[in-house]
């Protein structure tokens, strides 16, 4: 029989892997934007499960509302990503240093 | 209550999402030409808005009444409070922008429309009754305010700012929702008066890792240590009227959040993070201080200094109480002035070329070439500082009150010590300025606009603002009071 905890369980493995994702990947800001996705799905799996769970269909509608920012949010990240690119001609995660301190 | 109140309820938010749409299609019709009228009527809606909200705060909103959608959304005195602070600092940063972006040759017509949005999504993060409101809002306002980061395309720091502001604003947002997503699974509802009754016979595992991951999600939001790091590079990064922007409403919009939250829908459960919020305001001071001291930058520095003055808000936060909170927003209202005025300073820093002046070596004499500008800057530096006859003092002094009455003596004392650190950078600016060898580099005329402005902020944090001490913080009284008031 699989419970809620199963749910909870996997989502927060995707969850730690999105968030590892961002900080250990020193390759590719594409990568990052796949782990941004990752842990929002996350949270949509926790959501639905919990939904379904307490019979309340708040947080099914919670979920859409997610989907829908998570949409808006990979379109303005990949075009700022798109502007970044066309000024330094590389999106390569350490190549992101022009400011430190 | 019914849905006509309700409509009435939102109307400042009704004024900017419809200024918002129409002004886009302006600016898709007519170009970059016309983005003079377009900001007029963007500062037009904002001013507006901050009228429509302005009864709510002095016939001090609270209770039943002033809930919105079920519960959804409230237009209480606490939420009137912090949106006409957001409206104002909103507006400012459209006002000084065209100067600034002239001299690019890239004011587009879309930088007041953006900015209408990020005001909008603020000021329903403040107004938010339940978590998915409070999520609407959030992502409607870091969404415009990550392109804002990137906009200004000649330079390439900027699209750099604007990506590590993606990033790490992403990632809060996700730690967020986990949390919320927790606290929905655990306590079965996602309103704030609910959450508050469910968990009222106690913290359950599951619970209490949501309220942290809640925690560390705003204080990403916040620039808090130890979740500040973006802040120095994107504060340096983005075009200045825009790091203004940042430094100053969307400040106001996350701390007011998270009073909020922490305050109506965990207020019953302060035990289980007031010491989390002690070591991030501790912290925060500390590293803000300390930061600081080795910058050449000034808009690095200004991050800093804005890091610093988080956690001493944040000391509010921690002694939960109505008194600590109407601290915290005396505290708010006067951190937007300096910081505002601040910003406008260093945008009037500019060479013979007209180019922006922004390390502080070229600072070096400047109270011989620009007196009244040096004067300006030194005042705001020392109202930083918390330095007694201006009126940055009066905002140390309501938070270190409320925590001492709160016997949180330890805390204000540490608190205390940790502001004379912060004391040595800014008293350096004004060293430079007044007495070492003149660079002579800063030159440049100023926009009438950035004088009007400056002037105002600096006639606000001198001595004069104590007229206003009284009036000031019996408005936050009545804020903080509306924000305990149990729905």
């Amino acid at each position: 029989m699989i419970g809620i905890e199963h749910y909870v369980v996997v989502s927060s493995i995707l969850f730690v892997l999105g968030v590892l994702g961002i900080f250990l990947n020193r390759k590719n800001v594409i990568v990052i934007l796949m782990a941004i996705e990752l842990i929002l799905l996350a949270v949509n799996i926790n959501l639905v499960a919990f939904s379904s769970f307490l019979g309340d269909l708040t947080g099914q509608i919670f979920a859409m509302f997610v989907l829908t920012v998570a949409a808006g949010e990979a379109a303005v990240g990949l075009a700022i990503l798109v502007v970044y690119y066309r000024g330094r001609g590389s999106i390569a995660v350490d190549d992101i240093n022009r400011m430190k301190g | 209550m019914d849905w006509s109140q309700s409509l009435r309820l939102i109307a400042p938010e009704e004024t900017l999402s419809i200024a918002g749409l129409v002004l886009l299609l302006v600016a898709a019709w007519s170009g970059d030409k016309a983005s003079r009228l377009i900001s007029i009527l963007a500062v037009a809606a904002l001013v507006a808005a901050a009228f429509l909200v302005a009864p709510a705060l002095c016939a001090g909103a609270m209770g039943p009444e002033t809930s919105a959608f079920f519960g959804q959304f409230r237009a209480d005195a606490f939420a009137s409070f912090a949106k006409i602070l957001i409206y104002l600092s909103a507006a400012a940063s459209l006002v000084i922008a065209p100067a600034f972006f002239e001299r690019f040759k890239a004011m587009r017509a879309e930088y007041p429309v953006l900015v209408l949005f990020a005001a909008l999504g603020m000021g329903i993060m403040v107004s938010a009754g339940d978590l998915v409101t409070l999520y609407i809002g959030l992502e409607m306002n870091s969404l415009a305010a990550y392109v804002l980061a990137a906009f200004l395309r000649p330079d390439d720091r900027s699209a750099e700012a604007g990506l590590k502001y993606f990033v790490l604003g992403a990632l809060a947002s996700g730690i967020l929702l986990f949390g919320m997503s927790l606290i929905y699974g655990f306590t079965g509802t996602v309103s704030f008066t609910g959450i508050n009754a469910a968990l009222a016979g106690g913290l359950s595992h599951g619970a209490l890792f949501g309220v942290v991951f809640i925690l560390v999600g705003l204080a990403f939001k916040v620039s808090a240590v130890p979740f500040h790091m973006w802040t120095p590079d994107v504060y340096e990064g983005a075009p200045t009227p825009v790091t203004t922007f940042f430094a100053t409403a969307p400040k106001v919009a996350a701390l007011g959040l998270t009073m909020r939250v922490m305050l109506d829908a965990f207020g019953d459960q302060a035990a289980a993070w007031q010491q989390i919020v002690v070591f991030i305001a501790l912290a925060s001071i500390v590293v803000g201080a300390l930061g600081a001291i080795g910058q050449s930058n000034i808009k690095r520095l200004m991050a800093y200094s804005s890091i610093n003055n988080v956690g001493f808000i944040l000391i509010g936060l921690a002694v939960a109480t109505p008194q600590g909170a109407s601290a915290m927003l005396v505290y708010l209202a006067i951190y937007v002035a300096m910081t505002l005025g601040g910003f406008v300073a260093v945008l009037m820093l500019k060479d013979e070329n007209g180019a922006f002046v922004e390390n502080i070596p070229s600072l070096a004499g400047l109270s011989r070439t620009r007196p009244a500008l040096a004067l300006g800057l030194a005042m705001i530096m020392f109202s930083l500082a918390g330095i007694p006859p201006l009126f940055g003092f009066w905002g140390k002094f309501v938070v270190f009150q409320a925590a001492v009455q709160a016997d949180f003596i330890a805390l204000a004392a540490l608190g205390i010590a940790a502001s004379v650190i912060g004391a040595f950078y800014y008293i350096k600016i004004v060293k430079i300025m007044y007495f070492d060898e003149p660079a002579d580099v800063v030159k440049g005329e100023s926009d009438i606009w950035h004088k009007i402005i400056l002037v105002a902020c600096v006639v606000f944090i001198s001595p004069l603002g104590y007229l206003l001490a009284k009036w000031l913080g019996g408005l936050a009284d009545v804020a903080a009071a509306s924000l305990f008031f149990a729905l």
